[in-house]
């Protein structure tokens, strides 16, 4: 058992010898045992590096490890729902689980993949072409589920699942990491539905990690402020906006902030949003161990270290209460 | 037994929330010594959220000594909370402050202010407490 539960380093992917990157020097660990949300615009690469962890797809350069492996070794112990939720459509619901049975040696368990399809009221008998966008993603999330994973990859899980059934397999997903431990990654565009169920976030945006880490620890690094307009110096300003004389912004404090700001903790929503709009933020990868770990991206001026590790301060008792 | 709810647009933290729904199940005498809490499991079931959110609120009630975890059995409540009888003498004082302030042609609101500006004077160190739970 390794306390990691996927790490990327230097990842890059190219389509095509002349396309475009689809990811380039993407660097996170993501420690074992956290629901992670991935977020980002469209075509952001959230589902390529869904596929590159499943190891459906091969990097062009730099390594994905999972479980403390390569994705093919892991293969057994990681379970991955893509977007389009692939199924055979001529089985039906109970040969699908037998599939997942006959497959999954030693993993499978029937009860929890029959229990999940059958709080969807669906009948075992029903051949999977004619069921709906939604029941076929409760019947893809049974079949991932019955196989018992260590890391549980779901490409916008819950993008054809009608409200009740999101909340109720939602709450499956959340039991199944309470009592098992199970590493859940999950890509949505709903951050709503994120915000009470991860607690880490890896924001990518242009095939680059923007934002990662554990979530509690990236909120608390960050500040809403408003007020007059004025200079936000020394402070690191993802982004502001200026209606009439007031100023609104997200910023990294580098230091005290000037008391003449009203401040709030963003909401996760706000976070994201201000990241999406501004693609040129600096980026901040938040390990949530160690304050050495802890580190401004490059990108940064130098003069950031210091704050950095004064933030990293703050985030060492948050650190220990979010890991089990 | 206590059943949460969650109110994702109260601004207060979700693991607060079942802090307080917690404490109020005490005070109302829903929760008793020696009944045991929902487990982790049996929570994020039903709410849909983050496992360690429940923990950390579970955490957090036996740091303030009203439940004690079991290893392998669950967590159970060790105290109850008093409950202020409506017939206290502190109600009949805030009871004649109440109508002298609105003789003195407060609006609700202005009463409500007021009162609360008090309380977070008298009950800062509470309050800082549930902001920053985890500062210890």
């Amino acid at each position: 058992m390794t306390d990691t539960a996927m790490e990327a380093a230097a990842l890059g992917r190219r389509f095509g010898r002349d396309g475009d990157w689809a990811l380039w020097d993407c660097t996170f660990r993501l420690p074992a045992g956290r629901v992670c949300a991935i977020v980002g615009p469209n075509g952001a690469g959230k589902s390529t590096l869904l596929a590159h962890a499943a190891g459906l797809l091969r990097p062009t350069e730099g390594t994905v490890t999972v479980l403390g492996t390569t994705p093919a070794e892991a293969r057994e112990r990681l379970a991955y729902v893509a977007q389009d939720k692939p199924l055979y459509p001529q089985l039906s619901i109970a040969e699908t689980l037998r599939m997942g049975r006959e497959l999954n040696p030693g993993r499978w368990d029937q009860g929890v993949a029959e229990r999940i399809v059958a709080d969807g009221d669906l009948d075992p008998h029903a051949r999977v072409r004619t069921l709906s966008g939604g029941q076929r993603t409760r019947v893809a999330l049974a079949l991932a589920l019955g196989k018992r994973p260590e890391l549980l990859l779901l490409d916008e899980p819950m993008a054809d699942l009608d409200p009740l059934a999101r909340h109720q397999l939602m709450g499956v997903l959340m039991a199944d990491a309470a009592e098992n431990g199970t590493t859940v990654v999950m890509s949505s565009h709903v951050i709503a539905e994120l915000e009470d169920a991860c607690d880490h976030l890896l924001l990518i945006g242009g095939g680059h990690v923007r934002l990662a880490g554990p979530l509690d620890d990236l909120l608390a690094a960050h500040v809403l402020v408003t007020g007059q307009d004025g200079d936000l110096d020394p402070h690191t300003v993802v982004e502001s906006r200026t209606t009439g004389r007031q100023l609104t912004a997200l910023i990294r404090p580098n230091g005290p902030i000037d008391e003449a700001w009203q401040t709030a903790e963003p909401s996760l929503e706000e976070l994201v949003l201000a990241h999406l709009r501004s693609p040129e933020a600096p980026v901040l990868t938040l390990t949530g161990e160690d304050e050495a770990d802890a580190f401004e991206a490059d990108e940064q001026e130098a003069d950031a270290e210091e704050a950095d590790a004064e933030e990293a301060d703050a985030e060492e008792a948050d650190a220990e209460e979010t890991t089990v | 037994m206590v059943e949460y709810r969650i109110d994702r647009r109260s601004g207060v933290a979700t693991y607060v929330q079942i802090v307080q729904q917690t404490k109020q199940a005490l005070r109302l005498g829903l929760l008793e010594p020696g009944d045991k809490l929902p487990t982790a499991r049996e929570v994020v079931e039903a709410t849909a959220i983050n496992p360690n959110t429940v923990l950390k609120a579970y955490r957090e009630l036996e740091r303030e000594g009203l439940v004690e975890a079991r290893r392998g059995l669950g967590t159970f409540v060790r105290k109850s909370l008093g409950t202020t009888p409506v017939d206290s003498p502190l109600r009949a004082e805030l009871d004649t402050w109440a109508g002298r302030a609105r003789e003195a042609g407060l609006e609700r609101e202005d009463v409500a202010a007021l009162f609360t500006s008090v309380l977070d004077e008298h009950f800062k160190n509470d309050h800082d407490k549930h902001d920053e739970g985890d500062e210890e």
